[in-house]
């Protein structure tokens, strides 16, 4: 792994990064927990992706830059700016849940205040909507970067091709990222794709792309800082491909251990980016145990609290129902 | 006033449109350079206005789609186009997956202000792929709009009306009356509600509904039965979806024998919800059971001439099932 001196972050960054890396996983654990004992129908994951997420958030200008995110992207839309308690309304189906206001499933993320662009559960039609928010940075001469994300899975739909041929042709500020898990639900890499990388989609439209351990906070961040920084400057978009880990079952409906080797299950904590993660910040000299223990324990309570907010809050009214289905209305 | 073709009238809105906002850019297969169009609707837009605001995509409907959509989140009021109305359908992900709800699912923080124009129609030796109704795939998704001209002056005035709406407006164009129909049309800033049917003919004995081609075979018809001692009622539609239920029942109501034109199949076609409206709303009006008459149920329109003849509804058809109405 890249030392993390060689990112260029100082200390606070760097201490700042690993907090959202623990916060995705706590407040993740606590969306699990609401789902489990009823509270909430539903709950899918970003565990094991959120070393690589917070990197790649991290490159951007939150102040101006857009996110199309996709499901497992609770810990970057975070760094974005949205609050514990932002989600926790959108798991919980409140009316002022900023994503939808209670109208979509759980882990479906936007926020207009934050540049985050809502998403469907349609794998993929987040990418040629990037494009149209990007084209308008050229229409308009603006400098914000896009970017947008999916899983390696929807990788594979026709629209994303769609997109990226788009972007190299216009040469469009868009930074588009595959979040390679491995699996799409129960489905292993072999029957998804035959290229060797997924990377490799990028220069097939014209642009660079760069395949990353989602592991290495140093190497993931680099990586984007570059290719943010190209696309703020005129040079086009960039495909990274972000390996990681997908720790938990496709979502809280599904139980991997069908699919899923015992190997590769009893495998998964020796590739938990954030145990990785907290023995560099121990062993490179940036935290102590002690001081990560303490730093959970404030992140609990932030979460019980945000949790406690959230569900005082009030529920849509039925009487609500075609309330914005067209502009007049 | 000034003489304009169904084809100029639109072009000319689009003209008007994008001179008046800056933020209304168009773009689609052979849109923009010099060619503007396989039928020449947007021929000149982007030596007028840009290269940026006017210019042509990869062959890739879904993309199109989403370029809209996402142009609207970023406040643009984007004009997409599908070469024919046939080539919506690698579209339809994003129609009905983003560009319906997207407002609906940010309750208003996000919004789809886009027009998406597609010509439709058969009569023109299409074939199955370029002859098409394909407004019913679309019909009836809360969230959309489709509307129709089948007049000139309405071409220019709906054109205008879709772009300025803040909703996504599916603007289906009827390749077929492109140049065929030519009338004096407003020349100043004359727009049409984006919701509302057209009663644009008035009579007593029958009532006819329809849109497009077969709404222009119904009102040549009209004059005929005129002269047989037959005065129809016919209703341009316009606003395909949602469906300009007042103005239909009224009409229905008026006459009580109702006749439904569509160029679309029979089964499952535009005209089939409207029927089920007028039989709940106007049943104890009615003096003849609502009639409708549509193409045949082949999956398209088909090339050769005697099937095409075979299928299109034809104004002969149209005057006879009006007669045949009026003497029930």
């Amino acid at each position: 792994m890249k030392k993390l001196a060689e990112s260029g972050l100082t200390k606070e960054e760097i201490i700042k990064a690993y907090r959202y890396v623990l916060l995705g996983r706590r407040l993740d654990e606590r969306l699990w927990q609401l789902t489990r004992i009823g509270k909430t129908s539903f709950n899918i994951s970003g565990q094991g992706h959120e070393v690589g997420q917070v990197a790649m958030a991290m490159a951007f200008d939150h102040d101006k830059d857009y996110f199309l995110p996709y499901y497992r992207d609770m810990t970057p839309c975070l760094v974005w700016g949205m609050t514990p308690k932002d989600i926790l309304l959108g798991s919980l189906g409140k009316e002022d849940d900023p994503s939808s206001h209670g109208r979509q499933m759980p882990n479906h993320y936007g926020s207009k205040e934050h540049n985050i662009v809502t998403h469907s559960s349609t794998v993929s039609t987040q990418f040629p909507l990037a494009t149209g928010v990007a084209y308008g940075a050229q229409l308009g001469k603006k400098d914000y970067v896009t970017l947008t994300t999916t899983g390696e899975g929807a990788a594979n739909q026709g629209e994303v091709q769609e997109a990226m041929n788009f972007a190299g042709v216009k040469k469009l500020p868009l930074i588009f990222v595959f979040e390679n898990n491995g699996y799409a639900i129960s489905v292993g890499r072999e029957e998804q794709y035959a290229s060797e990388k997924l990377s490799d989609r990028g220069p097939a439209f014209g642009f660079t792309g760069i395949q990353v351990d989602g592991h290495d906070f140093v190497e993931s961040y680099l990586a984007f800082k570059q290719v943010v920084a190209d696309a703020r400057n005129g040079k086009g978009p960039a495909l990274i491909e972000l390996m990681v880990t997908r720790l938990t079952a496709h979502s809280a409906d599904d139980d991997h251990s069908v699919y899923r080797s015992k190997e590769d299950i009893e495998n998964l904590k020796n590739n938990d980016g954030l145990l990785l993660f907290e023995k560099q910040l121990i062993d490179e000299g940036y935290l102590t145990r002690e001081q990560m223990k303490a730093m959970d324990k404030d992140l609990k309570e932030e979460i019980n609290q945000a949790t406690d907010e959230a569900e005082a809050m009030p529920d849509p009214t039925p009487d609500t129902i075609l309330e914005q289905v067209y502009a007049d209305k | 006033m000034a003489m304009m073709t169904y084809l100029e009238a639109i072009h000319k809105g689009i003209e008007e449109e994008m001179a008046r906002d800056e933020k209304v850019v168009i773009f689609g297969e052979d849109v923009g350079g010099m060619k503007g169009g396989v039928f020449g609707v947007t021929k000149g837009l982007a030596e007028k206005f840009g290269d940026e605001r006017c210019f042509n995509t990869p062959l890739t409907e879904g993309l199109i789609g989403g370029l809209a959509v996402g142009l609207g989140t970023v406040g643009y009021r984007a004009i997409g186009e599908f070469q024919f109305a046939d080539y919506i359908l690698p579209a339809v992900n994003q129609l009905i997956s983003e560009a319906s709800r997207m407002r609906y699912r940010t309750k208003g923080d996000w919004t789809a202000p886009i027009t998406f124009r597609a010509p439709y129609g058969g009569g023109v030796r299409g074939g199955l792929y370029h002859s098409q109704s394909t407004e019913k795939v679309l019909f009836g998704q809360p969230g959309l709009r489709i509307v129709t001209p089948s007049s000139p002056r309405d071409a220019k005035a709906l054109i205008k009306a879709a772009i300025r709406c803040d909703d996504p407006v599916l603007f289906y164009e009827h390749k077929r009356l492109y140049r065929l129909l030519k009338e004096d049309v407003p020349e100043d800033d004359h727009v049409v509600p984006i919701d509302k049917a057209n009663v644009v003919r008035e009579g007593d004995d029958i009532t006819v509904i329809g849109y497009g081609m077969v709404l222009n075979h119904a009102l040549k018809a009209a004059e005929i039965l005129s002269k047989e001692g037959y005065e129809a009622e016919v209703v341009d539609v316009r606003s395909i979806y949602p469906l300009d239920k007042e103005t239909l029942v009224k009409a229905a109501k008026k006459t009580g024998k109702v006749l439904l034109v569509t160029e679309d199949n029979l089964e499952g076609s535009v005209m089939s919800e409207i029927s089920a409206i007028i039989a709940e709303e106007a049943l104890f009006d009615l003096d003849a059971p609502i009639k409708r008459l549509a193409g045949p149920d082949s999956p398209s329109m088909p090339y050769a001439l005697p099937l095409e003849r075979e299928f299109l509804v034809t104004e002969d058809k149209v005057l006879n099932a009006m007669r045949e109405l009026a003497e029930f």
